[in-house]
């Protein structure tokens, strides 16, 4: 096998932004630049930017208070997760304590965040790999995790529940029945998530030695999330560090092998992963619920006095948070005169696992790019274009993403014969 | 894994030990969190440029460290990056947050790559190359990451002097396609 360079193409895009990297939200532009030798892919590349919007510029023109809204729409389903990161890098700077009661809410609302965007997930892998009924029935679950979101906070997808310093809203006595009825109908349907995924044999076919990454790939490329976990590294913020009210509860890390024994890092393993952290995720919130003390849910209601004691920080400040897709992280720095940052820099999890994708995809079929790329999770998400570069007919041809859809699910079709 | 845990206190020594005056500050920040109190742990490094790539050593010495990102600030006549890395994860609360600072003056913004030890730092590196303009030497792929292919030379968005994509973004229409 002659091994060739990989052929550079530039991407058209329709206007440029200069600043700030980006976080798409799912089914975003990325394109994948892959060498192919017949059906097997010898290299990859990834292009990004193609929606850069200089969110993180936009930011530095703005207060903290306007930022939180606009770290919410980085993403579309870690709505909750940006918010919270700003917020934690901010009272890291400016010294802000957060109220015991703020603490337990927060992770009810990022334990909520994890279900609604596990389950989500779960419908798009069984979308990828031809299984459009599982994914009208995940979709039907995760309306449940979004009603219970909007009775929470309000809206089902920007919640807007952050506040430097606490959160906005609080959960009530008289409130508590409606997430303990939404958190039983999550039990008795877990079984049946499980089953489909765990125990299928077309699924199994598709998910298991496939797009593997090994455990020392996942450390040296900075992995997070269940991507890294999966692979049998134990990185979980919750776990690793004390924030919000995860110190007080009872939590562990989620890798395969709690389940099965052994860890293989391919995809059925990060489908176990995400499975195990849906069922943490609902404990979780039970535990919290249970121990949550009375008291404030923030800790300077007074916007105009917030700001200025911000206004009058000189600092840095870091704040991490676990989002579904692993590890957020932003950094703040204030300047000690004007009350927007100096400095703000957003990392969000898809970034780190972009370099991971690489050792996947390598010695995969055409027609596990979909489920491979998927399987992180990648908020750029799809492969909305796909560049083919023939060996063997040295010619070069552009697969859309219907077509490798179809060729996806056709070979579901034929491991199902 | 296999040395003793060092305490955060430990961890700063081991650094001044070994670069002496090198190591231009130190802070370590403990905050508590929860109604236990458990408590968590950032310490602030700023080192020089001379030993930075040996600091990197040292610290893959420790444990192979997790690097979460670099960022960076246009600190006038020079540019900071501050690398966030985190040790001691997997074990429950043991994480300690770990951002080491260094300096480059403008006029010659160079830094090694650490791809060599952390391979995993090549996305961010190509970041920092685009946005801040700083060189890294010895990068395995020095294209841009974010940033479109006509994006015009010489315009870093992330400074803040005449560089900066100021008056760019006031006169979009002038920038030539």
């Amino acid at each position: 096998m002659k091994k060739k360079e990989s052929v550079k193409t530039t991407t058209k895009t329709t206007y440029q932004i200069p600043i700030g990297p980006i976080h798409p939200a799912l089914k975003e532009p990325v394109m994948f630049e892959f060498e192919i030798d017949g059906e097997r892919i010898i290299d990859v590349d990834v292009s990004l930017g193609h929606v850069h919007r200089g969110i993180e510029w936009a930011g530095m023109q703005r207060n903290p208070v306007q930022i939180l809204y606009l770290a919410e729409r980085i993403c579309g389903i870690c709505s909750y997760s940006h918010p919270i990161a700003f917020a934690r890098a901010v009272e890291n700077a400016c010294d802000i304590e957060v109220p015991e009661r703020a603490e337990y809410l927060r992770v009810i609302h990022g334990e909520l965040e994890r279900i609604c965007s596990h389950i989500l997930w779960a419908g798009v892998a069984a979308h990828e790999i031809g299984f459009d009924t599982v994914l009208f029935l995940t979709w039907e679950m995760r309306e449940k995790a979004l009603d219970l979101t909007e009775y929470l906070t309000g809206n089902r997808v920007t919640k807007a529940i952050i506040m430097i310093g606490g959160v906005r809203r609080d959960i009530t006595s008289d409130m508590v029945p409606k997430v303990q009825e939404t958190l039983k109908y999550f039990k008795d349907n877990f079984e049946k998530l499980r089953h489909i995924f765990l125990d299928d044999k077309t699924v199994r076919l598709r998910s298991q030695g496939c797009g593997v990454l090994t455990y020392d790939d996942a450390l040296k490329l900075c992995a997070i999330g269940p991507t890294t976990r999966a692979s049998g590294v134990k990185k979980d913020v919750r776990v690793d560090q004390a924030y919000a009210a995860y110190g007080d509860l009872d939590i562990d890390y989620m890798t395969p092998d709690v389940l099965t024994g052994e860890v293989n890092g391919d995809v059925y393993d990060r489908i176990i992963v995400r499975l195990l952290e849906v069922k943490q995720s609902i404990d979780l919130i039970e535990q919290c619920l249970d121990k949550m003390p009375s008291g404030d849910i923030l800790s300077e209601p007074k916007i105009p006095k917030l700001l200025a004691r911000v206004k009058k920080t000189a600092g840095e400040g870091i704040g991490r948070h676990e989002a579904p897709r692993g590890e957020v992280i932003h950094y703040v720095k204030f300047d000690g005169e004007n009350d927007n940052p100096y400095t703000w820099k957003a990392r969000a999890p898809t970034y780190n696992n972009i370099l991971p994708w690489i050792p996947m995809l390598k010695g995969e079929q055409i027609a596990d790019i979909p489920i491979v790329a998927a399987s992180t999770d990648p908020c750029i998400s799809c492969t909305n274009r796909v560049t083919i570069v023939d060996n063997d007919k040295n010619s070069r041809y552009i697969l859309n993403r219907e077509e490798l859809h179809r060729m996806s699910i056709e070979k579901t079709r034929r491991l199902m014969k | 894994m296999s040395k003793k845990k060092m305490s955060p206190e430990e961890i700063v020594k081991y650094f001044k030990d070994e670069f002496k005056a090198k190591v231009k500050d130190s802070r370590v920040e403990k905050r508590v969190a929860g109604v236990k109190k458990k408590e968590f742990v950032n310490i602030w490094l700023k080192i020089d440029k001379s030993v930075f790539k040996d600091v990197i050593k040292h610290l893959c010495d420790i444990q192979f460290p997790h690097l979460a990102v670099v960022s960076g600030n246009d600190l006038g006549s020079t540019i900071e990056l501050i690398y966030h890395f985190s040790l001691y994860y997997g074990e429950r609360l043991n994480e300690v947050s770990l951002n080491i600072s260094v300096e480059l003056p403008k006029s010659n913004p160079v830094i090694e790559t650490i791809c060599d030890y952390i391979p995993g730092a090549l996305t961010t590196e190509r970041e920092k190359q685009e946005m801040l303009g700083v060189k890294i030497k010895g990068i395995p792929d020095s294209r841009r990451l974010f940033l479109p292919d006509d994006f015009p030379e010489g315009v870093y968005p992330w400074r803040k002097d005449e560089t900066g994509p100021k008056d760019m973004v006031r006169n979009l229409h002038e920038v030539k396609k």
